[in-house]
């Protein structure tokens, strides 16, 4: 690594991306398939560097969409894969994210958001991205969203990310923005006997048994995953397909698959749900946050309360699957809930939806390149 | 202890490796809570460059400099940009090599010294220019102690520039120190 401080201890100075590559490390990844683009680039530049050394593989790939139909075939070898890119080259992936999703392939796709449409501004944050990560593939499927918003919070929760998308077999992508990707703070490497490692269920049946697609066994939902080159041959497709992987196309097949696969949503939901509460026991303003945006939160909050507003801060590091329920049983208990997102207002509607007008919703949005001050949030504080 | 300190120039002087050193300084071998962030163009040199480091004994929930206690300033561009964006009470501290104008002040001090001409003839390398900087800059505000700072750049320098890099600091340390005996002893 390039960081050589503290050797010895396990308290570093590194950015979010370093912490983001050393956290897969940690989850277990062996394989990364990539093309860099700013702001996610030392991601695979240290994975570069990493992988070799724990027996992985590294590859830049020609582009962005080969890299995640690579990390998908590396994954089907039971490898635990990642791909991380930026707003373009997240577009560019997109149809093969919903190749992983109906075929259950377990993969993390990093977005280290950047200010967008198109090539935008490289160099300089934004959280844009936040609707394309759960619908920028089409048909109903089901995709995990996580969004760190320090460092330290960056290599536990990619960590996690690999733990959601190993059990449900589903592809996660780890939403960072430029802000937490290019930040330096100071973190403690948790030791790995403190970390919590998931792998995929794997088949015990005989492998001329093995119907690759059926969920009956387990809890309905998660059909248990061969690795290809062990003996159980199976047929892939982005087809829907019955319990064989084979085509089809009768209805009540059909019909069982795409529900099958977007109940891993609902099951899921509450053990994939992470939001930090501060202050909020008795807060009657409340500001729901995320990445970059919810440091600003945090120090709004905490003067909010120095000048006497009883302020508290949702930080949520689950995007979607969306937290409704939770942010419904707030909404009864507050005056009102503000938003502050780098984007034009894109998870204040899930929040609007969430909170069927019990309570005010107040959106702020900033699309200058620059993250939202806590000034902006302290006036919309005392505003309400 | 809540200290925000800018550094700002152009793209090639080495501010943020600057940037990096100080936080990893002030993090990992003082001890404290910090942060370092920074701000660029597409440019590799050139462009504005800007790092902003925020030390402090508590946890550091926003992570950009708001009200800076300390500004270096190494080009006239972020003279013209920051060098009035200083707290009160606080210290410009700025390489009259390559900046001639002075910014007006309400209540905080300038030191300026040769910073990039101590690198280029006192060490003999203009490219440690970023390491004479923040040696004056620990010998004018002592955000960090000098022996962290030292840990911190024998770390993050490449192999054989250590002693390069050691001359350069203790110059710009000494110079430093000098500089504000002088201001505060008029």
């Amino acid at each position: 690594m390039q960081n050589k401080a503290g050797i010895g201890t396990r308290t570093k100075l590194m950015q979010g991306n370093e912490a983001c590559a050393l956290g897969a490390i940690a989850a277990g990844v062996r394989f990364f398939a990539g093309y860099p683009i700013t702001p996610s680039t030392e991601i695979a530049e240290d994975l570069s560097a990493l992988l070799p050394r724990v027996g992985g593989k590294f590859i830049q790939m020609e582009d962005e969409i080969a890299s995640i139909s690579a990390v998908i075939g590396a994954s089907l070898t039971g490898t635990k894969s990642l791909t991380a890119t930026s707003g373009p080259g997240f577009s560019l992936k997109q149809e093969s994210i919903g190749f992983a999703a109906i075929a259950e392939i377990p993969c993390v796709i990093v977005n280290v958001m950047r200010v967008g449409p198109s090539t935008g501004v490289p160099t300089a944050p934004s959280q844009a991205d936040v609707m394309q990560a759960r619908w920028g593939t089409h048909g109903d499927h089901p995709v995990v969203v996580l969004c760190p918003s320090s460092v330290a919070e960056t290599y536990t929760l990619i960590i996690e990310a690999f733990n959601i998308s190993e059990k449900w077999r589903i592809p996660v992508v780890f939403l960072m923005d430029e802000g937490i990707g290019h930040m330096r703070e100071k973190i403690e490497i948790p030791n790995s006997d403190e970390l919590k490692i998931i792998d995929r269920v794997r088949p015990v049946c005989n492998p001329n048994d093995y119907l690759p697609f059926d969920a009956d066994k387990g809890d309905g939902t998660v059909p248990p995953m061969a690795d290809f080159g062990t003996g159980y041959r199976y047929h892939l497709t982005g087809l829907t397909h019955d319990k064989t992987g084979f085509p089809t196309t009768q209805r009540p097949e059909v019909d069982a698959l795409i529900r099958r696969l977007n109940s891993k949503m609902d099951k899921a939901k509450q053990e994939v749900t992470f939001i930090d509460e501060v202050l909020m026991d008795d807060a009657d303003i409340v500001v729901f946050a995320y990445g970059i945006s919810a440091r600003a939160g945090a120090r709004a909050v905490r003067e909010a309360r120095e000048s006497g507003i009883s302020a508290g801060l949702l930080k949520t590091k689950t995007l979607w699957p969306f937290p409704d329920e939770y942010v419904e049983e707030i909404a009864s208990q507050v005056k009102a809930i503000i938003v502050p997102e780098m984007n034009m207002g894109q998870l204040v509607l899930e929040v609007e939806r969430a909170v069927k007008g019990r309570t005010k919703v107040i959106s702020l949005t900033r699309v200058d390149a620059e993250p939202i001050s806590p000034d902006e949030i302290l006036s919309a504080l005392k505003g309400v | 202890m809540y200290k925000e300190i800018r550094l700002s120039g152009t793209g090639g002087q080495g501010l943020i490796l600057a940037g990096i050193i100080l936080a990893e300084a002030a993090g990992v071998y003082d001890g404290y809570n910090v942060i370092q962030t920074q701000s660029y163009g597409p440019e590799a040199r050139g462009g504005a460059s800007r790092a902003e480091v925020i030390i402090s004994d508590s946890v550091i929930d926003y992570p950009k400099v708001t009200s800076p206690d300390i500004v270096l300033i190494m080009s006239e561009q972020a003279c013209d940009k920051y060098g009035n964006q200083v707290k009160t009470g606080g210290i410009v501290l700025l390489d009259d090599t390559n900046v001639d104008s002075r910014p007006v002040l309400d209540g905080a001090s300038i030191i300026a010294l040769p910073i990039t001409e101590i690198a280029r003839h006192d060490v003999g390398r203009q490219v440690v220019a970023n390491v004479v900087a923040l040696g004056a800059l620990v010998g004018v505000s002592k955000v960090v102690t000098p022996e962290a700072l030292e840990k911190a750049v024998l770390s993050r320098v490449p192999k054989g520039t250590e002693d390069l890099n050691m001359k350069a600091f203790h110059m710009g340390l000494e110079r430093g120190r000098r500089a504000m005996t002088e201001h505060e002893t008029p």
